[in-house]
Order: C-alpha cells, then structure tokens, then sequence
C-alpha cells in the first residue's frame, strides 16, 4: 500500500470537487466515478516510533467528495447494517451540503459516542457492507467510507455548534445536553465503558441521579485501557467523560463493585433505585499450551494496560515497567492483536508477527487496522497456530512451535475452518508471547451476586430490554454479549436506559413479539 | 478519602500505617488485599494484604516493606497525607473455621497478612499455634499482637539474634510430629518460604494454606499478570486467590514469574533511592548554612 501524504490527498479532493460542481447535470454514474478518499495518515514510518493518533481524519474537501459519492438511496441499506440505526443518508447529505452541525444533530439522535464510533467501528461488516455503492463497484472496500464521514461530522460539527465559529480541524466541543428537572430517583452504573457511559447519559438526562462506579483510577473502561492512543486518543474519551460530569453524573473511581460493595446493597442499604451492569469482557483466555505461564507470556489485556492505562509506553515517567521485547509473536487476529502488535513495534520492538491459523480475509480486525498494522512493519504468518511455548532453563522464552494449517470446508460461522496438516511443525525464535485470542466475561459480579443470572460462559442473562433476572438490575455491553464492539455496547445501553427510565416513570416495557 | 491516621516505622525497611478506608474497612474480611497507588498520573498499582481493619472507626492498617519504588514512595507519606487510591477488598477471604489444631507460619513481612487470618481462627475456637520467622531480632514484628492471641508462639531467626536459630520449617515439621499434630497450617510469608513450610507439612498430610502475592496491574481478573499453576491448572490470584492449597501450587514458576521485571524494578528503586539520598542532601543545605 503506497502512502500518499495529506497534502497530496487534499489537492486531489479539491481537484475532484471542482470538476464534480463543473458538471450541468449530476447523474449516479457521475457519483460513482468520484474517487473514493483516503483517510489521510501519519507517514508509517514515522508514525511506528510515536503514541499520536495515525489518522488525521478527512480535509473539509475530502468530505465534501465522499459525501457525493452517497446516492441516497431510498430504501438506505446501509441503515440497516448500523446497529444503532443512524439516519445514514440524512447525516451524509447535511456533509454534502456543508451544514456539518445539522449533520452531527443527525447522528446524535441515535448515538452519544460519534467521535468514537467514527473511529473504531467495524464499518465494513456493518453499515458499508450494505451500501450500494459498493455493490455497484462490486468491492464493499469502495463503498462510501461512511465511519470516516461520521468522525468528521463528530469532530469538525460539534466544534462549530458550539462556537458558532470555523474552529481547528480535530476539535471536539462538548455541547452539554440539557437535564430534565430533579426526580429524586438514584440509579448506579457499574463500569465506566461505551455502555455504562451510554447508560449514564440516557438516563440522567430524564432528570434521574446517576452515579457510575468504576474499579480502576481512571474511567473509560476499554476505550482507556485497551484500545490505544494512536486509536483512539484518550482526550476524545475525558471530553465524554466530562460532559458526563457537566451533566451532574457522579464518577466513583477505585470501587468494586461485588467487593467494595455488593450489588445487592447499593439497592437495599445505599438506596439506588435501579442498577445498571456494564463490566465488560474482561476475563483473558489463553490458549492452554505447554510454557503459557512462562516468562514473556502476557495476556494483550495486560500488555495493552501496561502500555495505555499505566502509560508504561513513556518509560522516562511511568513506574509500571513494560517489557522490552526484541522479537515478539502475538496470537490471534482481531483489533486487540492489532493493537498489541503495533504497541510493540511503536515500544521498539524489532521484529513483530501476527500468528493466525485462518487466512487474512477471515481475521476479524478492522480492515484499516490490518493495513496499517502491515505498513507499519508488523508480519502476519497465517494459517499456523501455536502448539507450546519453548522456554530456557528459567522459564523464560526462547520460541513457539507453531503448526500449519490449510482452509477447509465453511464452518458454523460460515468461515473456512482452518484444518491442521499434521507434521508441519516448525520453530520461531522469540522472546515475547501476546496471547490476543479474546476474552471472557469476568466472573467478579456474578460469583458475589448470586441471584444473578448467566450463562455457562459467564455472560448475565437478560430479556431484550437488558432486565436481569434479579429486580431493578440490567445489564448490557460486553458482559451480555461476549467481547464485542463499542458500538453494539452503546446499543444495548440505549435499550437499557429506556427500560429504566421506563421504570422509573412506573411504565411497563412495551410488549414485542417474541 | 484515603488518609494516613497512624505511621510507625517498624524496623529500617518496615513500615506500618493506618489509613482511612471506611468501606473497605466494611467489607473485607481475613485474607483479603487492597490494590494502592501513590500517583493515579504515572504510578504503578500495588497488592498489599490487608493487615488488620476497624469497622467502627472506618481503617485499615497496611504493612509494607520498602522493596521497590512504589513503596520507597508510599514510605514518605506523613500522617495526615493521603494516599491517591486505594481499591479493594479485593480476593477472596480465608476459609475460617473450628480445625481444631491450627498452626499459622508467617515470614518476615507476611506475619503482617498472617495477623488477622490467625486472629480469626482463633476466634473460630482452633488451638493457635503461631510462628514467626525473620532473618534477625529487628525484623520480627507483630509481636505482642500475635502473642495475644496465640496459645503458643514460636519466634525463629536465621542469625539466633532472637528466639531459636532456626528456619521455620524446624517448628512446624516438630509439630507435625508431635503428638499435637496440627488440623491446618496456614504458610505466608516469602514464596521460597512457603514452598519449604508446604513441603514440610506434604508428608504428614496437613492441608497447608498459602497466600501469594504476585504481580498484578488491575486485580479484577483483567490482565492475568498474576496467574499461577495450581496442581497443572492456570488460576488468577487476584480473582481465585490469594489463598491456595500450597502442596499443589507450583512455586518454582510463580517466583520465575515475580522476577520478570527485576532488572527495570532494580533500576527504578536505584533511581529512586538517589532522588530521596538528593532530597535530603538538599533538606539538609539550609540548616548547614544557618549554622
């Protein structure tokens, strides 16, 4: 993939606008000959030896394009493929027609976390897989890149809405949504990720005290611990996190809930009138391989928390010591191993591999991730998985063992099922294992609150609505779902919050087909 | 929130405080840990057992040794300082009840985690028996606490300086032989400590608890920094623990697994001493100049 610079992008757009406003009458066909625009990025190499944001988000005049490409279809298929339901077409026309507050307004009427989203959605298994766009040129990579429209909505909308002036490219204002007058009824929230953040907003905006407990010194859940800097800069998640605060919303830091206090005593001896459980996925799985407790074997979680959450990264001002690896391998091929493996290159790290036993069109990770995790120096060796971990005489790593694999028949998931070739084993000298393949549901709250429903993996059980099985509790994002994204976290928040609101104002949920 | 009510200096590395913590005051239970943090911008988080509590009064008293930066930091805390964050209870409590014979090993600074755990049992209605082992007389603490509560102490040093010259395996293997024979021992203390109490006891068939303290970052079952094999299986001791049966737990691999940082950490305490060496040089400079 060539890297073309920002200043080379901008000028293209601008040229492609112009000739695009010269033409008497604008046809789709004329729409789907527009370029598509590339996100314009740090220069890899540059950007492998720093922390900041790798992309810059869309020119004014790169947005203006993309948003021509949108044919506004009537039927809006791409709405359907968003799991919050955005007005796509509404928000992308506003961007066409420069009204960029309007189109954020759009957005916000079905998602509180634009500047996120826009930047961590899976767009192309979502909303871009739908569009039409895309069928059309027969590649869902060229469908309208609708996940960069809606960052630049986010970041470059709110900022004018607020100061009614041009502001700096990037800048995210904090509009404070208004607060209905005081019920006098108190809800908790249990985590401070996209669902509990969510959660918190809907439902102190109906006038309700909202308290959000958080176990770490710092909130923001995953957004902050997991996903990196150069992702998702943490500034975007302290301005949520403050306008959550300017709306009255109280943040408990270093409370535990289930160990602290137990569940059950914020409603009977603290007096919450309703509890919501968004603690997330975080249980890491290993693979149960000989040497997984060795040396040099980290979990991502705590490689990634190291690094983010501790800011082990800036080594000259953190305490948390970081490893240091030379040749590191990191299991598995979702947005966590990318994020793993390009902390480690961006920490030093000489050489580092992605290890995944399907092919690189199975890997669940973002497709933009992917990209940048290869232009950046990261080396994917497919279809091999690991059988055991070699370790020295003192149990400190020295290697993998890895098997190949060939792609077999579609599986339940409908991917190829990897099949292993027996006796293609071979050795990789290593000193660093990141074991990336998921994550449970922690077991902290249901094993301390046993009326708690959940399933044999851990995950609270709830009706569509996010009710428990126990009274007044709900529960949404990851610890229901099993590891997700942010975006369906903030979904199943917005549903939650309804039905507590509902609950509170003494209104029964709606009754639904089953 | 978190204020230093009492500060004592125990021996030279030894440091003992009260903190204000009324919840976790509340909630915790023998055995349990805090997590703690002197800075939340920059500073690692810590495990520390909790040594002893007071509902009412709404403290817990920590004990530490200054081993690493962040307890060289948490040291120079004064009463009435407060410390940034402290989480917790966190791990699962003891598993207390009437043994009969119940024999509690602490080492060095593991007397100080040993303290309510034996307190507890003994509440429970077991015989105590308590050792406490320590390199020389300075370092044996909690003396008259434990003395107060056990219906036999034993003290053993390596240097003879007090009590017997002797490693606490010496005692403990005596009782196991003696017609008094414990129901429980409960080992903790240094992890090549409590490997040899755990072998000790191994062949008379007495259940021995130890409670590890491995490295952790959040102590919610999220990094798994801590984990540790347990008779062949992974366990999180921030989540599964503290506590585990000490004949299963595989101690070479948990102290490989402490030492992963030992080079960094020897490097930031070096670094640290010089800057508490410099500022105390530099406290030290207008006093001189007035005289």
């Amino acid at each position: 993939m060539s890297h073309k610079s920002p200043a080379e992008l901008r000028s293209e757009a601008q040229a492609a606008l112009a000739e695009f406003r010269g033409l008497e009458k604008i046809r789709a066909r004329d729409r789907l000959a527009l370029p598509q625009q590339e996100m314009p990025a740090q220069d890899p190499i540059v950007r492998a030896g720093n922390m900041h944001e790798v992309t810059h988000g869309y020119f004014e005049e790169q947005a203006r394009v993309e948003a021509e490409r949108c044919l506004q279809c009537k039927n809006a298929p791409c709405v359907e493929g968003c799991p919050v339901r955005i007005d796509i077409p509404r928000f992308i026309g506003h961007i066409a027609e420069g009204d960029y507050a309007a189109s954020l307004s759009v957005i916000r009427e079905a998602s509180l976390l634009p500047s996120i989203c826009g930047r961590v959605c899976p767009q192309e298994n979502q909303c871009q897989e739908y569009c039409t766009v895309g069928k059309s040129l027969k590649d869902i990579f060229k469908s309208v890149s609708i996940g960069r429209l809606e960052r630049f909505a986010a970041d470059r909308g709110a900022a004018i809405d607020a100061s009614g002036a041009t502001p700096l490219k990037g800048s995210v204002s904090r509009t404070v949504p208004e607060v209905k007058p005081a019920t006098g009824k108190k809800v908790a929230v249990v985590g401070s990720g996209p669902a509990g953040i969510t959660v918190a907003a809907d439902v102190r905006r109906e006038g309700h005290e909202v308290t959000i407990f958080e176990a770490f010194h710092k909130p923001g859940g995953v957004m902050v611990y997991g996903i990196p800097e150069f992702r998702l800069p943490k500034k975007i998640v302290e301005d949520e996190l403050h306008t959550l605060e300017e709306m009255g919303v109280e943040i408990h830091t270093n409370f535990l809930v289930g160990r602290t206090r137990k569940l059950k005593d914020l409603i009977e001896k603290d007096g919450y009138d309703a509890v919501f459980i968004g603690t997330g996925a975080g249980l890491p799985r290993f693979m149960h391989i000989d040497g997984e407790n060795f040396v040099g074997v980290f979990s991502a979680n705590e490689f990634l928390t190291r690094s983010n959450l501790m800011k082990a990264y800036d080594r000259d001002r953190s305490d948390t010591p970081m490893p240091i690896p030379e040749r590191v391998a990191v299991f598995g091929g979702g947005n966590v191993a990318m994020d793993a493996a390009r902390t480690a290159i961006r920490i030093g790290s000489k050489k580092v591999s992605i290890i995944y036993r399907r092919s690189r069109v199975e890997m669940p990770a973002r497709a933009e991730e992917v990209g940048h995790a290869e232009e950046e120096g990261v080396e994917f060796l497919l279809l091999k998985s690991p059988t055991r971990i070699l370790g020295d005489e003192n149990q400190t790593v020295i290697g993998i063992e890895v098997l190949d694999y060939e792609l077999g028949e579609p599986d339940d998931s409908g991917r190829r099922r990897p099949v292993p070739i027996p006796g293609s084993e071979s050795v990789i000298d290593l000193d660093t294992v990141i074991v990336a393949i998921g994550n449970d549901s922690n077991p902290l709250i249901t094993r301390t609150t046993p009326e708690l429903k959940a399933n044999k993996w851990g995950n609270i059980l709830t009706d569509e609505f996010g009710k428990t099985s126990m009274d007044k509790v709900y529960a949404g994002g990851d610890i229901v779902l099993g590891a997700a994204t942010v975006i369906l976290a903030m979904g199943e928040g917005r549903k939650a919050a309804a039905s507590i609101n509902r609950m509170l104002r003494g209104e029964a949920d709606p009754v639904t087909e089953a | 929130m978190h204020m230093i009510i009492e500060k004592k200096q125990l021996s030279e590395q030894v440091y003992m405080m009260r903190v204000t913590a009324p919840l976790i005051a509340e909630a915790r239970s023998p055995g349990q840990f805090i997590i703690l943090q002197v800075d939340t911008d920059y500073g690692e988080r810590i495990p520390l057992t909790i040594s002893d509590a007071n509902a009412e009064e709404g403290w817990i008293r920590i004990i530490f040794q200054t081993v690493g930066k962040t307890t060289i930091k948490l040291a120079e805390l004064e009463e009435g300082e407060e410390i940034a964050a402290v989480l917790g209870p966190l791990g699962h409590p003891t598993h207390i009840e009437n043994f009969g014979h119940a024999v509690c090993v602490g080492g060095g600074i593991g007397v100080a985690p040993m303290y309510p755990i034996a307190k507890a049992l003994k509440e429970a209605g077991n015989k105590l028996t308590v050792i406490i082992g320590a390199r020389s007389r300075d370092l044996v603490i909690l003396e008259d606490d434990m003395r107060a509560i056990a219906d036999q102490l034993i003290i053993v040093t390596d240097d003879g300086s007090y009590g017997r010259k002797a490693l606490v395996t010496e005692p403990l293997k005596e009782l196991c032989e003696s017609d008094d024979k414990p129901d429980i021992a409960v080992a903790i203390g240094p992890p090549i400590m409590m490997k040899f109490a755990a072998e000790t006891t191994r062949p008379y068939g007495v259940h021995t608890v130890v409670s590890l303290n491995t490295i952790m970052v959040d102590g919610t079952g999220m990094c798994g920094g801590c984990r540790v094999t347990v008779a062949g299986e992974t366990k999180f001791v921030c989540v599964d623990g503290p506590e585990f049966d000490g004949h299963q737990v595989d101690f070479d691999n948990m102290m490989r697994r402490l030492q992963s940082y030992k080079p960094q950490e020897d490097k930031a305490r070096h670094l640290c001493k010089l800057d508490a060496e410099a500022d105390r040089l530099a406290d030290k400079l207008p006093e001189k100049e007035q005289a």
